[in-house]
């Protein structure tokens, strides 16, 4: 039994299949990446797996459980975290109370959940920040802010959108440490990633999906390779 | 210690002022003061903690006020025992409400709000035959004195108050405020939005309507206009709570001192201010603007609210260290 299964998900917004049979495994313990080109239906799988979107059909195993009829916030406890690509943080709270916010979903009293909150914040680095508001941060910070909050809720699965764009070189480094730091500790991941060096770095396998379909499957060596990803990305006189 | 020590001396201040004060016309002031405090807590909580703004705080208000007026009327049982009763009511009234209207977001959800409250009131109006429709209810006030009722006014805000920070400071108030930042990003954090929004709801219902049947008891009269009336109780919670500061727990309590004050610095003439400019200048404009200015209360809000939100968009307490630099400059530098 898989950990994590995605099975033929299709969606269609009105007349439009945004995803159009896409179909992934993900082991536990190992980071997948998801590329494709602008509007190929990334967000849109993501979307479906933490239940903002239901499915048009097809279906999401998480450990043997069906979950792609759950709400949101069911689908959270169970284990699947996620940061969003747009990013959400709670404006007018500090960074300390956002983690603290999540932290709840897992503790009840407050001097646990700010146990849990501190020590997220510190894992992720955001020790020195965690009094500012959540609007007062840049993007990076915002970026990071997703990851501690979403690691706040003691994923299993951490669905991570885009969380490297818009960050200088230096914050790459250190968002690609983050990632890594949180995969040695046993959360498995899938990351949708524009940045090839963000994605060939740090990806165990690849998993590549243009207009809603899957176009290539594999080590990122193999993805890199491949003549349909290639010619979904610079187009056919390339590939 | 220190952090109580301003609202400790505040309840001593407010337990010792009808002993101290023996006018009635004060003390009345102070009962609907400290009724306003109660309701513009509960605003509060549902619209400046969970960001779920009510258009419609007349309805639950009504409903406390017309559960205790009917248990009185129809069954005569002492209208007190309403007090209990009408919370529940009006949280009886608000879930249903609730459940549905919080898929909606935002300004749609404020106006179904406001729809609630018209139901309620032509309600009130259309079934005569149970809440006697426009004749209104009268009860026997139960002390001659206003100050058992002052009293009971302040337990209530008390209460109200001190339940209110409680909830904020736990995790419902937590997720409240997630749901009031981002509802999406609340969802992912694993918190059941619409359970949430519900619970906020029943617990601001309940307030309100307690505070209703308070005013059934004191008062010992409403009608459908009065007790669901959209500016005077609705529009007055909403000012209640912007001029204080929403998302405060302290702002209701400022913001209903200065709405009361306001209301009957209007509703007397500014104190007679008026009329007497009126008699002494012998002049017809001043003794019509006198006539007419007792009217102009809602007017007088409106002028308050745009300057409120102009100049302290986060309410009294919420920009209190903006005032403080405006008017203790040389205080703080020191």
């Amino acid at each position: 039994m898989a950990f994590f299964r995605a099975d033929e998900l299709v969606k269609y917004f009105g007349g439009l299949a945004a995803v159009n049979g896409v179909s992934f495994q993900v082991e536990k313990g190992e980071i997948l990446g998801l590329i494709g080109p602008n509007g190929s239906g990334k967000t849109t799988t993501f979307n479906m797996i933490s239940g903002y979107h239901r499915p048009t059909s097809g279906r999401v195993i998480f450990k043997g459980q069906e979950i792609h009829r759950m709400p949101t916030h069911k689908i959270c406890r169970l284990g699947i975290g996620r940061t969003f690509q747009v990013v959400k943080p709670l404006g007018r709270m500090s960074v300390l109370d956002n983690v603290i916010a999540a932290a709840y979903s897992r503790v009840n009293s407050h001097a646990e959940a700010q146990d849990l909150a501190l020590e997220t914040i510190r894992f992720c680095g955001m020790t020195p920040v965690k009094d500012q508001l959540a609007k007062s941060l840049p993007i990076a910070g915002r970026k990071r802010l997703e990851i501690a909050r979403a690691m706040a809720t003691k994923p299993e699965l951490l669905l991570l959108d885009e969380t490297a764009a818009g960050l200088n070189p230096t914050e790459l480094t250190e968002a690609i440490d983050l990632i890594k730091k949180i995969r040695d500790n046993g959360t498995t991941i899938v990351i949708i990633e524009h940045i090839m060096h963000v994605i060939m770095t740090i990806s165990d396998r690849i998993h590549a999906i243009n207009f809603g379909q899957t176009i290539a499957e594999g080590t990122p060596q193999e993805v890199a390779q491949n003549k349909a990803v290639i010619e979904a990305y610079l187009g056919t006189e390339y590939a | 210690m220190k952090k109580n020590l301003v609202p400790l001396v505040l309840l001593a201040v407010l337990a010792a002022f009808p002993l101290v004060v023996a006018d009635n016309y004060y003390r009345h002031l102070m009962i609907l003061f400290l009724m306003w405090v109660v309701i513009g807590s509960a605003w509060n909580l549902i619209a400046g903690y969970t960001g779920q703004v009510s258009f419609g705080d007349a309805a639950f208000f009504g409903s406390g006020a017309y559960a205790a007026g009917l248990l009185s009327h129809h069954l005569q049982i002492s209208a007190w025992w309403g007090l209990a009763l009408g919370g529940f009511v009006a949280v009886a009234v608000g879930l249903p409400f609730g459940w549905i209207c919080f898929r909606m977001r935002g300004a749609y959800f404020a106006l179904a709000t406001l729809a609630l409250n018209e139901v309620m009131r032509h309600s009130a109006a259309i079934a005569e035959g149970f809440t006697g429709g426009m004749v209104g209810i009268l009860i026997m006030p139960t002390f001659v004195s206003k100050v058992p009722y002052y009293y009971v006014a302040l337990g209530l805000a008390v209460a109200s108050m001190a339940s209110i920070r409680w909830i904020v400071h736990a995790k419902p108030g937590y997720y409240f405020v997630s749901i009031r930042e981002d509802q999406d990003a609340a969802e992912s954090l694993g918190i059941n939005t619409h359970f949430y929004k519900m619970l906020s709801l029943a617990i601001a219902a309940f307030w309100t309507g307690v505070a209703g049947s308070l005013y059934m008891n004191y008062m010992g009269f409403i009608d459908p206009d009065v007790v669901f009336s959209l500016h005077d109780i609705s529009i007055m919670a909403i000012l209640v709570g912007i001029v204080g500061g929403v998302g405060t727990v302290y702002g209701p309590m400022v913001g209903a001192f200065v709405m009361v004050t306001v209301q009957e610095l209007f509703r007397s003439g500014f104190f007679g201010l008026f009329a007497f400019l009126g008699r002494a200048t012998g002049s017809p404009t001043v003794e019509a603007v006198a006539k007419t200015i007792t009217g102009a209360h809602v007017l007088g809000f409106g002028i308050l609210v745009v300057v409120v939100i102009l100049v302290l968009p986060n309410g009294i307490v919420g920009d209190w260290p903006k005032i403080r630099n405006a008017f203790f400059r040389n205080k703080t530098a020191a």
